[in-house]
């Protein structure tokens, strides 16, 4: 059996103030996995990809890159790894180019090497026009984008995207999902994906953990993640406004506004059968959209069970 | 990481380190040319005139290695401390800290980038020296040597002060209060036979005088001290100071949480 790409054991993290930011969390990412590291700020998510990255020292426990202890033998263990961090952390009076080929030459490839990947990797992801300016005058966008390549620069087995999309508009947002698709598709990169968007992991991710004080809440695939949802909550926008509230024998409706109603559907229930009593009712409806993102319903429902507060929204099916 | 990837590592680090001091030259290269200009016409014309001989050779020609040396000492230091603090502060030291390059490399490789800055201030200020005094060197393979440790050593310092600096304040702190008054004192403007036998003794717990000297020795040929004990102890101080920056990158001070 294949290696993981991450395997985490019992990994322990104790700040100098005593803050007990990790709880002996274990974790494991398959080859080739496009994972979700989710969890709310302060949870332990940019700890644990701290840890694994090497910019946080471990109090205990045990990380392996593809099998290689990053204790052990450090280097090798580095080699498989990219990083794009949450805050831009390149020279920002360097150029572009100069930013991408030199990390090259931190993993020990010499730039006859990889200029041709560098140039591949700045036209893929819209920089190639801007190789020689220098990095501080670039958009938000063109930065997270330039942090991309970068990571991506010494061809890693296991890329770490810790928030990748922060501030970034919805256009440019999607076409980074297609090119992180693309790259986990085509070239087999592992990708570790933190993110407050959870449309985006919902839309990427084959797993999932969810992390809360430093301990993993829930570690599952998505599909199976989503189908612990027991309840879904629609808007649905009528043709005409209404005065009172139609009443659905089974169902659960409010009224938002005189044209609008919000309808939760538990697991089981047919939607048909709700229209059907809208339309007996006189009322129709013109669209429907989720109040919310399943994955962030599930999201929520969790953090908020195992920080010990009653659950709102969605529903965990026991 | 094997040999060839490790060499290509620190020539990467060495030849950024050099691009950046060459890319900001008129804050890297241009004010030392300025200020010791200023103080071969100042020290050297004005009042050297006036002191005439120093040791067996006249002024100017006295006041010129250990110019060069001051040059090369604050630049060496002053470039790693600001390069690698710089780094610290936008946080780009994360590039070096997620790569696979073990530390002594990268330590390594900013020293060299810092020498070099100090080797080529040092130049520029020989070349400006050349204009006021004829320079014939005594001993070129000392002279040589001795710039070159020097130059390798305060950039390990510089290296040091960066790793433990917490802001900006605390990389010029070192050069104003402590390297300053140590260069001055150490026998740059003068020769320490010319200070009462208290003086003397306090000159020679000064590290930077025998570096000047020393170098002093190589261009001119006369020195107040021991030169093959001064090269021995530069030596010395390179390899202690590079194993207390090795320590501290291991420890991750001020770079891992």
């Amino acid at each position: 059996m294949a290696e993981p790409a991450l395997s985490i054991r019992g990994l322990t993290k104790v700040y100098d103030n005593g803050f007990h930011a990790l709880k002996g969390i274990d974790l494991e990412v398959p080859q080739g996995d496009f994972f979700a590291l989710l969890g709310p700020n302060g949870a332990g998510k940019s700890t644990t990809l701290g840890v694994v990255s090497s910019l946080v020292r471990k109090t205990a426990g045990e990380v392996k890159i593809h099998g290689i202890d990053i204790d052990r033998d450090f280097s090798r263990a580095k080699y498989q790894l990219g990083v794009v961090p949450q805050e831009f952390n390149f020279n920002q009076f360097e150029k572009v180019e100069d930013i991408v080929l030199t990390q090259a030459g931190y993993y020990g490839l010499s730039m006859r090497e990889c200029r041709d990947r560098c140039r591949q990797l700045l036209e893929d992801l819209g920089l190639w026009e801007k190789r020689h300016a220098t990095a501080r005058m670039l958009s938000g966008g063109m930065k997270r984008r330039l942090m991309i390549a970068r990571a991506l620069i010494h061809r890693p087995r296991l890329l770490i995207l810790d928030e990748p999309t922060a501030g970034v508009d919805i256009e440019l947002r999607r076409s980074m999902w297609s090119y992180m698709r693309r790259i986990n598709a085509e070239e087999g990169t592992s990708i570790i994906l933190t993110t407050h968007y959870l449309e985006e992991a919902e839309n990427l991710c084959r797993n999932i953990a969810i992390i809360n004080h430093g301990e993993i809440v829930e570690n599952t695939s998505m599909r199976d993640l989503l189908t612990q949802l027991t309840r879904e909550t629609f808007l649905l926008d009528l043709a005409r406004p209404i005065e009172a509230t139609p009443s659905l024998a089974g169902f659960e409706v409010e009224q938002v506004d005189a044209s609008q109603l919000m309808l939760s559907i538990e697991k089981g229930q047919r939607l048909n059968d709700a229209f059907h009593q809208l339309g007996e009712q006189g009322v129709d409806v013109v669209s429907m959209r989720n109040r919310a993102n399943r994955l962030e319903e599930l999201f929520v429902s969790l953090v908020e069970q195992s920080s010990g507060s009653a659950p709102q929204g969605g529903e965990i099916r026991s | 990481m094997s040999m060839r990837q490790l060499a290509i590592a620190l020539w990467t680090i060495i030849v950024r380190e050099i691009r950046r001091f060459m890319r900001i030259w008129p804050q890297t290269l241009l004010p030392p040319s300025i200020t010791m200009t200023m103080y071969f016409i100042i020290f050297g014309n004005l009042i050297g005139s006036r002191v005439g001989q120093m040791d067996g050779v006249d002024y100017m020609s006295y006041i010129v290695p250990g110019l060069i040396m001051m040059s090369v000492i604050t630049n060496s230091y002053s470039n790693v401390a600001s390069s690698f603090f710089g780094n610290k502060f936008q946080r780009s030291v994360e590039e070096l800290i997620i790569s696979p390059m073990p530390n002594w490399l990268i330590l390594s490789g900013y020293v060299v980038g810092g020498a070099a800055r100090g080797l080529c201030v040092g130049i520029i200020v020989t070349i400006v020296s050349l204009l006021f005094t004829d320079l014939h060197m005594v001993h070129p393979l000392l002279t040589a040597v001795v710039v070159i440790m020097t130059a390798l050593l305060f950039s390990v310092g510089g290296f040091i002060n960066a790793l433990l600096a917490n802001k900006f304040d605390d990389i010029s702190i070192v050069p104003i209060f402590v390297l300053t008054p140590l260069t001055y004192l150490g026998g740059v403007f003068y020769s320490i036979h010319t200070l009462p036998d208290f003086w003397q003794g306090v000159s020679l717990i000064n590290p930077i005088l025998y570096m000047v000297n020393t170098f002093r020795y190589g261009i001119l040929g006369i020195s107040d001290i021991d030169v093959g004990w001064a090269v021995s102890a530069i030596a010395a101080f390179i390899v202690v100071f590079f194993v207390v920056g090795l320590k501290l990158l291991e420890r991750g001070k001020g770079l891992r949480s």
